[in-house]
């Protein structure tokens, strides 16, 4: 299990080699990446409570390992200024069977989006706001109690 | 005590931290925003304006109602916007 916090590009394509490789008696592996979207944001810039980001992290992939019988799992979220086709997060589950890896990667970006200590600031036409927070992701997580 | 601000709300405070001598009768959460909210107008208006507040006490999610007695930190923030 990995939590990661970066300000670097997040190498998605080595991410999952290097995943796979260490897990490779496992036959299911789900993945997710958040990404700025490249239809209007000129950029975004994330910032986050250190240390407690890295703890709520944890917890949410502990609680989706025990959940999913997670074999491995792996979140890596980026902060700091982006630009739109960037990845801000990634995720990946791995699980004897698929569809346990594929509702893990559900459950921890649920989580993540209503609990971990991220907040987001875009740039849309060169005028730049903060992130409002939507009902949406809670009614997401509220799926899963 | 270490306070911290994080998001839009430490833009409308001015800063990302402070440390600040708390009075005894400051026994939680509530208490601590109300506290801060009588400083001055910035702090008024960051927490006790019409934007949602969240506060975390030694980097655990909380609620008002909670102790702060024996914290060493507590964070104010707007809801989170990760992912």
């Amino acid at each position: 299990m990995l939590v990661h916090i970066t300000t670097d590009i997040i190498d998605v394509a080595r991410h999952y080699a290097e995943f796979a490789r260490q897990n490779s008696q496992v036959g299911a592996v789900a993945m997710f990446a958040g990404r700025v979207r490249g239809d209007e944001q000129d950029s975004l810039t994330l910032e986050h409570y250190p240390n407690m980001t890295e703890k709520q992290l944890s917890n949410i992939l502990q609680r989706a390992e025990e959940r999913f019988s997670l074999l491995d799992g792996l979140v890596i979220h980026r902060i700091g200024r982006m630009t739109p086709t960037e990845d801000i997060v990634l995720v990946l589950a791995a699980a004897k069977h698929r569809h346990h890896a594929i509702h893990a990667v559900d459950f921890i970006m649920d989580y993540l989006k209503t609990e971990a200590t991220f907040w987001k600031k875009e740039v849309i036409q060169g005028k730049s706001q903060w992130v409002d927070a939507r009902s949406s992701d809670t009614i997401a997580k509220n799926r899963w109690t | 005590m270490k306070i911290l601000y994080f998001g839009a709300l430490r833009e409308r405070i001015g800063r990302g931290s402070e440390s600040i001598t708390l009075p005894q009768d400051i026994k939680s959460a509530r208490d601590l925003k109300h506290f801060l909210i009588a400083q001055d107008t910035r702090y008024q208006h960051a927490l006790d304006g019409p934007h949602t507040v969240c506060v975390a006490i030694d980097q655990e999610h909380a609620q008002w109602e909670d102790s702060i007695e024996h914290a060493t930190e507590v964070a104010f923030f707007p809801p989170v916007t990760g992912g």
